[in-house]
């Protein structure tokens, strides 16, 4: 069988990981406050106070997916400490912490061993010390909920973590049982739940430096533009404003030129702007449209030379030989991701150093890109990052920072630039629009015995020039070893509109994709839906995960099995429902997770699709934080289905047509359907939870609509 | 000619012009980051504050219009961040992010005012103009009605 490699840290390799830098102090308002030389180091993660706080570094960014709070959980509960004294510090560039990139759904799944073994070393150091303390065997020591006892004896964590801290770091360390985890596994609150409740968390948007100017840019609108000719009279003359620079790309990683007016404010800064008198040289790609992108697609579809990316069996004979034919086409436009904390960095270049403050998913590669630009040692730039309002894959391009340092080197002082959403939403870089075909071929028991899938569509890849790995097939491993012959084909279609990783990448799409031609196929099969995908999966299926960083992650079929009865028992899926109201269903295995959905919809007299109800279930291993399992799924479910819904980036004239929130519009709390989340009990390594649950939502409600109306949903959004 | 603005119960001298949205003299010239920039048009709700008890879009009301009423942000919502919707929102676990939840609750916190025991539809009726893009309206919507039993003034 012919196999590419479908990865989901693709974006890694592109947006690169792993760099040599400075250990840092933090200067996060949420991170202890503790006098760093008084406490003890335990090894790369742990450090304990004299008074007994336990400061545990978290090496991923925060985007919402709550990754300092679940990180620290590992670490603490092979600690054995009281998570009440926990406090989590962001680590910042380090080898030692290896890559801060952030994405793919890897922090829990990827850290967690390493961080087992963080806290176990720890424990045993403390463990160590206290022995040495009482002159006792450490084997006879125990330690509990941040206490080290032996018979009567007991010392707190910061009693003996100075004279731990001398010990040597043990190599080999024995780790818990996991049924005996006092931590992982049970509710934990978030950390930051608080100085987000009272304003005080500490956003890219929120950072002030001493002598800091504000600015915003007037990019070209038109993809690969360049300022032709720029008039800041009128500009000058407004209050505040201080210069106006022009931010030149060619020859730096930044995709888009423009001219910055810089200002003692954001809004002198927005003022000045609007002031700008800019004439582009719109250049070539003043032409492109979606119009244009979607005859590409549709050629595509057709073209007789595809990239073949999967071939198992033999597609065309069990086509030609198959009782039941079909041929569906399927649609998906671009999307942005939309982040509600607009793109923003804070950057001071001087001759002694450049410190950057971004809220970014991958600081190392941003310290990369500066260090290109600006012609210094990577260490020689120092990356504070901040809590991110919302990253969805956005801020694994680090073009606002970049920009940013730009603009400070050519003022000579900190600056904040700060994107309105307009900046956020035309310069954005998309998730790609696609056109699908699939044939599918039953055989005279409604069995399906061949999968064809072309997809014809620009890709993320193709946009940074750089070749391998095919993240447009994610999703759709397990379908086509599951069917008999199969066979996947990709057609390149050309673009300048750049692209982007947004949350499941390639998953999405194929997820609305394949679910649906599988309702399709089981509906012409007639067969229950759910029971069709059952009968498809068989039974003991193991598929071996084609990355071999992923090989102690098989895709098991009896675990989806499962999962999908829960759902299908859970949503009442064989119980009748009022007149006027459908369930669907739909799963997807992305990011070594699976996750099922059951959504029950109604269509009002708008003809506008309401979901009332969804049913999910998740296999993510063990959960370490349960609740925010929960809060992914439910996230995620909503994420999913204001895509599904309502949302297309369209282009005209080389340029973006959507600016805000009244043409792109988010689903509201009144849109939000009962997500009722089951995970499921497991004590497999844990896996991802951040993506997995975005892809089934489009399908289980365009299932469901036809369930409802008869007519097959195959283009997104589905109220266009 | 500086403009006198009361927040949080103090009264501050800005001196930012009349057209300056109170979003950017919050955040810019006092420092008062907890409220936050989405969108700029008064569509997403991040920029909620209240003026004289009522809840407004910061980003879209200029400094002239809001002088002289009484502006609260998060960061004057209570003295100890224990407001019953703070508490709520911390038990119910609502933030990913976080980036929106000020202005979630802030405009929250102007519904409790009028309706002490909220439906789901009065919520979804108040709640509307603020977006969550991570999707956390499940949980705001318990978070308000938890926070619902326990508003006294």
């Amino acid at each position: 069988m012919n196999v590419v490699k479908v990865s989901r840290r693709d974006f890694v390799k592109v947006a690169g990981a792993g760099s040599a830098g400075l250990v840092l102090a933090l200067r996060f308002p949420i991170s202890a406050r503790g006098d760093a030389k008084k406490t003890a180091a335990l090894g790369t993660y742990v450090e304990i106070t004299p008074a007994g706080d336990v400061i545990i570094y978290v090496p991923q960014q925060e985007m919402g997916q709550g990754v300092r709070t679940a990180l620290p959980m590992i670490v603490a509960d092979e600690l054995d400490a009281d998570w009440s004294r926990v406090k989590v510090r962001q680590a910042e560039i380090d080898p030692k912490f290896g890559s801060l990139g952030t994405g793919g759904s890897g922090s829990v799944q990827g850290r967690w061993m390493e961080l087992r073994k963080a806290g176990a070393t720890a424990r045993a150091m403390l463990v160590a010390a206290a022995a040495a303390r009482w002159g006792v065997d450490a084997k006879d020591v125990t330690v509990a909920n941040g206490v080290i006892t032996h018979g009567d004896q007991r010392l707190a964590f910061g009693d003996v973590a100075e004279d731990a801290s001398k010990l040597p770091v043990p190599k080999d360390v024995t780790l818990k049982d996991p049924s005996k985890f006092t931590i992982i596994g049970r509710k934990a609150n978030r950390v930051d739940n608080r100085d987000v409740v009272t304003g005080k968390a500490t956003f890219g948007a929120d950072v002030h430096v001493a002598g800091m100017l504000y600015a915003v840019v007037a990019r070209s609108p038109v993809f690969g533009g360049t300022p032709a000719t720029v008039d800041d009279t009128r500009a000058k003359s407004l209050p505040g404003v201080k210069q106006v620079v022009r931010v030149d790309a060619i020859g730096t990683d930044l995709p888009w030129s423009g001219v910055a007016v810089v200002a003692d404010s954001t809004w002198h800064a927005i003022k000045g702007r609007e002031a700008l008198v800019v004439k582009w040289n719109e250049g070539a790609n003043a032409t492109e449209s979606t119009t244009r992108i979607r005859e590409a697609m549709l050629r595509g579809l057709t073209s007789p030379d595809p990239f073949r990316f999967r071939n198992k069996g033999d597609v065309d004979a069990a086509l030609a030989s198959a009782a039941t034919k079909i041929e569906s086409i399927y649609e998906l436009p671009f999307l942005a991701h939309a982040t509600m904390e607009p793109q923003n960095a804070t950057v001071s270049v001087t001759d002694s150093g450049t410190d950057v403050w971004a809220p970014t998913q991958f600081p190392d590669s941003a310290q990369r890109a500066l260090a290109r630009a600006l012609k210094l040692k990577p260490e020689q730039i120092k990356v504070h990052t901040t809590l991110l309002g919302g990253g969805f894959g956005r801020r694994i391009n680090n073009d606002y920072v970049l920009e940013a340092a730009l603009i400070s080197k050519a003022v000579g002082a900190p600056v904040h630039v700060q994107w309105t959403r307009e900046d956020d939403m035309t310069h954005d870089f998309f998730r790609p629009a696609s056109m699908h075909k699939l044939t599918g071929g039953l055989d005279a028991n409604g069995n399906l015995v061949a999968y064809l899938h072309r997809m014809a569509m620009p890709s993320v890849r193709s946009y940074y020039r750089s070749k391998g790995d095919l993240s447009e097939a994610r999703g759709l491993d397990e379908f086509f070893e599951l069917v008999p012959n199969s066979r996947g084909e990709f057609v390149l279609v050309d673009t300048p509109v750049p692209r982007g990783w947004w949350r499941a990448v390639g998953a999405v799409a194929n997820g609305f994709v394949i679910q649906s031609f599988l309702d399709e196929m089981a509906h012409a099969a007639h067969k229950d839906p759910i029971d069709f995908q059952l009968a498809l999966l068989g039974k003991g299926t193991v598929i071996p995960s084609s990355d071999k960083e992923e090989k102690d992650y098989p895709f098991s079929g009896d675990r989806v099995r499962a999962l999908i009865e829960t759902v299908r028992d859970k949503s009442g899926w064989d119980k009748p429902l009022p007149p006027g109201r459908a369930r669907g269903f739909a799963w997807l295995y992305d990011s070594l997770t699976p996750c099922a959905q059951v959504a029950e919809v109604s269509v009002g007299k708008d003809g506008t699709p309401r979901v009332h109800r969804v049913t999910a279930a998740i296999d993510c291993g063990i959960a370490v934080n349960p609740d925010g399992v929960a809060a992914q799924v439910e996230g995620g479910v909503m994420f999913g289905l204001t895509a599904a819904m309502k949302d297309a980036i369209t282009i005209a004239n080389g340029r973006v047509q959507q600016s805000n929130f009244n043409d792109y519009e988010l689903l509201r709390i009144r849109d939000m359907p009962v997500v009722d989340v089951h995970i499921m009990p497991s004590d497999h390594l844990p896996t991802g939870t951040g993506e997995p649950p975005v892809p089934p939502i489009a399908p289980a409600v365009a299932n469901a609509l036809f369930a409802l109306t008869g007519k097959r949903v195959r283009k997104l959004p589905i109220v266009a | 000619m500086p403009t006198k603005l009361i927040v949080n119960g103090s009264v501050r001298n800005v001196s930012a012009e009349g057209n300056t949205p109170l979003l950017w003299v919050l955040r810019d010239e006092l420092a008062l980051t907890g409220t936050k920039f989405g969108c700029g048009m008064g569509l997403c709700g991040s920029c909620t504050v209240l003026a004289d008890g009522e809840a407004i879009r910061s980003c879209s009301a200029p400094l002239s219009v809001v002088a002289g009423k009484k502006i609260t942000t998060i960061e004057g919502l209570s003295a100890n961040g224990d407001h019953p919707l703070q508490r709520a929102w911390t038990e119910e676990n609502v933030a990913q992010c976080g980036y929106c939840q000020a202005g979630q609750i802030m405009q929250a916190a102007a519904l409790l005012k009028k309706n002490k025991a909220p439906s789901d539809s009065d919520i979804d009726t108040a709640m509307e103009g603020n977006a969550c893009r991570c999707g956390t309206y499940q949980r705001i919507r318990k978070a308000i009605h938890r926070a619902a039993g326990e508003v006294t003034s």
